[in-house]
């Protein structure tokens, strides 16, 4: 948290030292991965995971630093999508504008975080329980319009054969190429949203959500630092939901769909809203659950469409053991096993 | 960010100054039925020190939060350096040269004491947006460090503001309010709860402010207000009862009766 560290701490220790060693393990891991992970592992579980962690990293910012919890995250992020389907090339050529993909992808992250800072600019005149009627109810105005409206958004169609623009001649929907982009861009959000925590705009963010008042007694504008923190969130989600429409190679108002905006809800909370890597941990959970539970509960004779149950179970127990999501309880666990080591010797001290 | 833009607030409002440093004009807050403060209308120079007494519930602290626009007054004109601010909000009044301090310490406890100082001082500088974290050598990190050993908190520096005592936390309180270029400072009971030797220091720190700083002092110790104010105003159930020099006060009957009387002195 500290921005201002003691000069002799830094001195000594260049940054890249202070990663500690899981890093560089998980570091590995998740490049080394292509080697021994199917195409189906590679595409479906692994870039599903970070495309989603991605979205609810962008909630994560919000609810996390700036204490505002936004249901809006997966409707800018479908508009993002949106925006690449239209203004890009799609298979409903009557509509998309083929514009070249260097003016598709900015245009379409300047979009969405256009819409998700005018719906901030509204939301954060509320707050608790106010702000997530507020974000829900436009997120659910979003999905009817986008079905209705078939000038612009096609309806209830959407939009087929969205895919990634072949740069450099490679394929990108090729399940590795894939898997490298989707990481590649949850890296540098991660990365982002660690970095800009520790920057005065993060800073006086979490000033914000700990204590507005003092905040504007010490000259910060406190509406539009919460404005602020909903332009960028509205970019990381943004790249969420372009990724999202390369990988499923369609959008339809489905994928901004009540049970998508809560679902971004419940991988944040289930992962963790505190830390930037809690969301990443929530989407793998999700996306684990989502394809693999079918198997499981017809194993057992039940319906494929039982797995909402498993989610809303897994939800709701931790929120009830575990505020801060799985990594808080990882957490405890680490401090309660910490506690029993011999202080001196490092060594587990007899129960 | 270069030294001069500390100054900013300053000198871009020096030219504005005209008379008072602050002028309340029928200044009322109800709040209901309840009128916290009633009709007050006071002015003070620059660089005036002004004491303000009153019983419990008198009306002082709302009386702060109506100058620094906490609350917005019901009624009544608020001129901070002859501009009126009354429905201004509170970060345009404090980027005005206005800060304040806290009867009940408001900090952020999660943060360090030069983190929270550091916040204070880019409250009221540029770059409150920034996405770059403040490099080595940031005059905003020196300036920090400098209001830090200021108000005797050097050693404390990288402390979690949660863990500091309650008199470490009165003094960052003073800390963060004299931040950038304060040119009124209004203090809320800074030295409620303090032992003798930090009430002590206090005032060498009240005393060791540049001259150009004028402020208002709610205290209900006379010892303390003496040594630090020049003038002082006598609040009773939200209106203004007396005002004077401090001899003046101290020996006026009513007062005696009203106030010194009752335990407070
Ligand atoms: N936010 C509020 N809502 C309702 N009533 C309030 C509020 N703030 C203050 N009051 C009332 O206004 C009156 C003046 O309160 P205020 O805090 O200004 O007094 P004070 O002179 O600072 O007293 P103290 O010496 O106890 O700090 C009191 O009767 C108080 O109950
Ligand atoms: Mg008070």
């Amino acid at each position: 948290m500290a921005v201002t560290e003691a000069p002799g701490r830094q001195l000594q220790t260049p940054w890249i030292e202070r990663i500690p060693a899981a890093w560089w393990a998980l570091g590995f891991l998740l490049l080394a991965m292509p080697a021994f992970a199917n195409n189906f592992w590679l595409f479906q579980v692994f870039g599903w995971t970070f495309i989603l962690g991605i979205i609810a990293l962008s909630l994560m910012f919000l609810a996390g630093y700036g204490g505002m919890v936004s249901l809006l995250q997966m409707t800018v992020a479908a508009l993002g999508g949106y925006m690449v389907a239209i203004l890009g090339t799609s298979g409903v050529e009557q509509i998309s504008l083929g514009l070249p993909w260097w003016l598709t992808i900015p245009l379409a992250i300047v979009i969405a975080a256009v819409f998700g800072t005018l719906v901030g600019a509204l939301a954060v005149r509320t707050e608790g329980i106010y702000t997530i009627m507020i974000t829900l109810a436009i997120a659910s105005a979003f999905f009817y319009f986008a079905r209705q409206n078939y000038g612009i958004f096609n309806g209830y169609t959407g939009f087929n054969l969205v895919v990634p623009p072949q740069l450099f001649g490679v394929d990108w929907r090729q399940p590795t190429a894939f898997y490298y982009l989707t990481l590649g861009c949850a890296v540098i959000c991660y990365a982002a949203v660690v970095y800009v925590s520790r920057s005065p705009f993060g800073l006086a963010l979490q000033g914000v959500r700990d204590n507005p008042r003092r905040m504007a007694a010490l000259g910060f504008n406190v509406t539009a630092h919460r404005i602020a923190a909903y332009t960028l969130a509205s970019v990381i989600a943004a790249v969420g939901g372009i990724l999202l429409v390369w990988q499923n190679a369609q959008i339809s108002p489905g994928t901004a769909g009540i049970p998508a905006v809560i679902d971004i809800l419940v991988i944040a909370v289930v992962g963790g809203i505190r830390r930037p890597i809690g969301p990443f941990i929530g989407a793998l959970i999700y996306v684990l659950l989502r394809t693999f539970s079918p198997d499981v509960l017809s194993a057992f004779g039940l319906s494929n469409e039982r797995f909402k149950l498993l989610i809303g179970l897994g939800f709701l127990a931790v929120v009830f053991f575990s505020p801060d999501g799985v990594l808080g309880l990882w957490e405890r666990w680490k401090a309660r096993r910490g506690r029993r080591r011999d202080p001196l010797t490092g060594k587990e001290a007899g129960q | 960010m270069s030294d001069t833009d500390l100054a900013a607030p300053a000198d871009r409002l020096g030219s504005v100054s005209a008379g008072a440093a602050l002028e309340l004009r029928g200044v009322t807050k109800m709040f209901g039925a309840l009128a916290a403060i009633a009709d007050v209308t006071m002015t003070v120079r620059p660089g005036e020190r002004r004491a303000v007494l009153g019983s419990n519930g008198a009306g002082k602290t709302t009386l702060f939060n109506c100058v620094t626009g906490d609350f917005l007054p019901t009624s009544g004109t608020i001129r901070l350096f002859g501009e009126d601010v009354t429905r201004f909000p509170a970060h345009e009044r404090i980027r005005r040269g206005l800060r304040r301090t806290y009867q009940i310490s408001l900090l952020f406890g999660g943060l360090s004491v030069a983190d929270n100082v550091y916040l204070a001082c880019r409250g009221v500088s540029r770059g409150r947006f920034s996405l770059l974290r403040p490099f080595r050598g940031d005059p905003l990190l020196t300036r920090a460090g400098e209001l830090i050993e200021a108000v005797h908190l050097t050693a404390a520096r990288d402390a979690l503001v949660s863990e500091l005592s309650y008199g470490q936390q009165r003094q960052l309180e003073i800390a963060l309010a004299l931040a950038g270029a304060p040119r009124f400072v209004l203090f809320d009971e800074p030295a409620a709860g303090l032992s003798p030797t930090e009430r002590a220091e206090l005032v060498s720190i009240l005393n060791g402010l540049p001259e150009h700083i004028g402020y208002i002092i709610i205290e209900h110790d006379m010892d303390v207000a003496l040594r630090v104010a020049e003038s002082v105003t006598m609040m009773h159930n939200g209106r203004i009862f007396k005002e004077g020099t401090p001899e003046e006060i101290e020996n006026d009957p009513e007062v005696q009766e009203l106030y010194l009387g009752d335990g407070h002195g």
